[in-house]
């Protein structure tokens, strides 16, 4: 099976890392070869799967060592549970520096270096939350992810940052194979969730691949820096990464994605009750003039 | 003595541009224009300090290279850093030859190169702390150097670089400027704006450091001198007339600058400007915040300097007036030697020319001297301001052309068929290589100094050489010269 290249994107905080994890895990159960590049200066891709806090970082090594000519792949990379390969690219704490290059030298150091060996079936990219520029977007161009799965919940800004996240990937699927290859449901338990992300993959052209239920044994492993399938393999949402992982592993509908306008974006919204329907004549009035008016 | 009518010249500029798109055409027309003496306003007729136009050859430089290689550089008793990857301060490395007196790598630093070398991971990571190391090391090795001024390269604005704070947190340490100059070079259209940025880090960093310092004992004849980078020994050559003249010269900004120098100027009775472009900024601001006037001047060749040194004078009194004439009369014996043997080989010859910031301008009187017409001239990066002043000193109806792009040049010299063309090390070699008689006005070919009396002598002597150089006649293959009687051959030209 040829090596097949997935990256994560979504809204910050919508729990990329985490299922990420829980879903690789589940994928190396059923026997799949996996490495995952975390593509995050905060390096908390990978702590799920190797119990550690924060992995060295490409980059804080190449800064020790002087540069990143100066690295080893086994400098860099770390097996954990179910030989689960983990590499960070890491970059400056916030506020110096440029993060997006760090990116951009870490995923070439790693193809240079030749760690897309051929026994590999899976690479997970996960990466920031918010593509603030071009480093970040290094994943989906040309030679790196095919594959893009968007986290996302039924939460206006997520959605929103779901259909923005699209906008890329038309950007490059034209100079690329990048593809849009499904939305993964992380609930919040909103109303009529699972219908709403189902609408709107729909409208992007796209599925919801899984709709993860929301589960305290999420945070119960993750206290102990483990996947659930790691901690409690008897647990239904165990079942549940595991099933999102065969959906993977079997999902061949991979697309240009079709992005929503914010119009479209806001009636589908109204739709579902998440949004009032817009009163242009409240708009720019203050409380005290509201009062007034009445 | 025009060679072209107004009209002549203007369907040149029309045959010129018609090879461009129409969207071009329509911009390049604005920068290119028939000379008007009787115009009092430029705008009327070129349009400058705009952004050059993609895909055509445009010689200018960046705002680093107006900050670091202009207006700082030359300060030869600091360390000017040059902030980012190690090309940018590698290449622009004692280039300008901004002549100096001192012991380099002991007092004065003008010839190294300091340079932070950015790699991957200062990028990445920030270059913050490994400037604040630089600025460290360069107090344990050069305990002389009086200050540090931080020259940021492109990188550094992308990444946003908080050198302001590291520059904050040495000066105090260290109590010894350390200036953060934001001159990164996609900053504007050309090297102006760094030299507006430099000026501007002076102001807000230099100029007011004495003010309430009066140990330093001021003269009525104080002067300083503005614009002038010492080129080949420029203000050297300029320096000694005025001091013979009576007045004190206290400041030379920047060529031999020191950062004493420049925080002294405010004190003295009038900034003396010979680069308007790059200096007029700082000069401005002595006149607003201390009442220090300014006036241009010009020292190249002998009728240029007798007017300048008589205009200063007039700001002075009777005493100076008086010495100004004697030393014009001085050296009157020795330039008219220097006309009566170099005239009669370079009357009538015409110049073309293409540099920077005055000599478009500021080189017509002494090329005049020597007999010679200036042509076609214009600039890399001048403002309206510099055309309103160029346009008295160009006869009428030759060409005036800024920016201009290396198709454009080249066609205006097939036109016009200049004897000689002044220009940069870009262009040296293309017109020499069409035959065309060549000097690189910039860094005046290796050699000056050119202003003053003394300048004027050498500037002469390399005019002559480049134009009668024998080598000229020796353009063709003699196999391939026109045989007796027939019609000359044409311009061998590969180009």
């Amino acid at each position: 099976m040829a090596l097949r290249q997935c990256a994560i994107y979504g809204k910050g905080g919508i729990g990329k890392s985490t299922t990420t994890q829980n879903l690789v895990a589940g994928l190396a159960e059923l026997g799949k070869k996996v490495m995952i590049v975390g593509c995050d200066p905060k390096a908390d891709s990978t702590r799920l799967i190797l119990h550690a806090k924060a992995q060295d970082t490409i980059m804080h090594l190449a800064a020790e060592a002087g540069s990143v000519e100066d690295l080893e792949l086994e400098d860099v990379m770390r097996v954990g549970y179910a030989d689960i390969k983990c590499v960070e690219s890491g970059g400056p704490e916030p506020g110096v520096g440029c993060a997006g290059r760090g990116v951009i030298t870490a995923i070439n150091f790693l193809e240079e270096e030749g760690a897309y060996d051929e026994e590999l079936d899976f690479v997970f990219y996960d990466v920031l939350g918010d593509v603030v520029c071009g480093g970040f977007a290094m994943p989906i161009r040309e030679n790196k992810a095919q594959e893009i799965y968007i986290v996302v919940s039924g939460e206006m800004m997520a959605m929103y940052a779901a259909n923005n996240i699209s906008k890329g990937i038309v950007k490059y699927a034209s100079s690329g194979g990048v593809r849009l290859a499904g939305l993964i449901c992380n609930s919040r338990n909103t109303a009529r969730e699972d219908e709403l992300i189902m609408e709107l993959a729909r409208q992007l052209g796209t599925e919801m691949l899984h709709f993860v239920p929301r589960d305290n044994v999420v945070q119960r492993a993750e206290i102990r820096r483990m996947t659930v399938i790691e901690y409690e393999p008897s647990a239904k949402q165990a079942d549940e990464y595991r099933q999102l992982a065969q959906k993977m592993i079997d999902n061949t509908n991979f697309v240009i994605p079709t992005p929503i306008s914010m119009d479209q974006l806001e009636a589908l919204l109204m739709d579902f009750g998440l949004l009032d329907e817009e009163d242009e004549s409240i708009v720019g009035k203050s409380a005290a003039e509201e009062v007034v008016a009445a | 003595m025009a060679t072209m009518t107004r009209d002549e010249t203007q369907a040149l500029i029309q045959e010129v541009l018609e090879v461009y798109p129409e969207k071009a055409k329509n911009d390049r027309a604005k920068h290119l224009a028939v000379n008007d003496q009787s115009l009092e306003q430029s705008k009327k007729c070129i349009t400058s300090n705009r952004k050059s136009q993609p895909g055509v050859m445009t010689v200018r430089g960046c705002a680093y290279a107006g900050s670091k290689g202009v207006v700082w550089g030359p300060i030869k008793d600091m360390i000017h850093v040059s902030h980012g990857p190690v090309g940018c301060g590698q290449y622009s490395r004692a280039g300008r030859r901004n002549y100096y007196t001192g012991m380099t790598g002991v007092n004065t630093f003008g010839t190294m190169n300091f340079t932070s070398d950015f790699q991957e991971k200062d990028i990445v990571f920030g270059g913050d702390k490994k400037l604040a190391k630089i600025v460290d090391e360069i107090e344990q090795l050069f305990p002389l150097s009086k200050g540090v001024s931080v020259q940021s390269e492109c990188p550094i604005g992308l990444i946003g670089d908080d050198i302001e704070s590291v520059s904050k947190q040495k000066t105090k340490e260290l109590e010894k400027p350390v200036i953060a100059v934001r001159c990164e070079g996609f900053r504007g259209v050309s090297q102006s704006l760094g030299h507006h940025i430099a000026n501007d880090s002076i102001r807000d960093n230099v100029v007011h450091n004495r003010d309430n310092d009066n140990s330093f004992e001021t003269t009525p004849y104080d002067v300083a001198i503005i614009g002038d980078y010492n080129i080949g020994g420029d203000a050297w050559s300029s320096r000694i007339l005025l001091e013979e003249m009576g007045l004190r010269v206290v400041a030379q900004w920047s060529g031999d600058g020191t950062l004493s120098e420049m925080e002294l100027t405010p004190k003295v009775k009038l900034n003396l400007i010979h680069c308007y472009r790059s200096m007029n900024y700082i000069s401005r601001h002595m006149e607003e915040r201390y009442g220090v006037p300014w006036m241009e001047y010009n020292l190249f060749g002998p009728t240029k300097i007798a007017e300048s040194l008589r205009k200063i004078a007039a700001f002075f009194d009777e005493t100076i007036q008086t010495n100004a004439e004697k030393v014009i009369a001085k050296y009157q014996a020795e330039y008219d030697a220097i006309i009566a043997k170099y005239r009669p080989r370079l009357e009538g010859k015409k110049v073309m020319l293409y540099v920077g910031g005055l000599r478009p301008r500021h080189i017509i009187g002494a090329y005049e001297d020597l007999g010679m017409e200036v042509v076609g001239t214009g600039y890399e990066f001048a403002h309206n301001d510099d055309y309103d002043r160029t346009i008295k000193e160009m006869g009428d109806s030759t060409l005036l052309f800024d920016d201009v792009t290396g198709y454009e040049f080249e066609e205006f010299t097939k036109a016009l068929k200049p004897d000689m063309i002044g220009s940069g090390i870009k262009e040296k070699y293309i017109f020499q290589k069409m035959g065309i008689p060549f000097r690189q006005m910039h860094s005046w070919d290796y050699s000056g100094p050119y202003h003053g009396y003394d300048g004027f002598a050498i500037f002469a002597r390399d005019m002559d050489m480049t134009i009668n150089n024998p080598c000229w006649n020796s353009m063709q293959a003699p196999w391939l010269k026109p045989a007796e009687g027939e019609s000359e051959a044409p311009m061998a030209a590969s180009a």
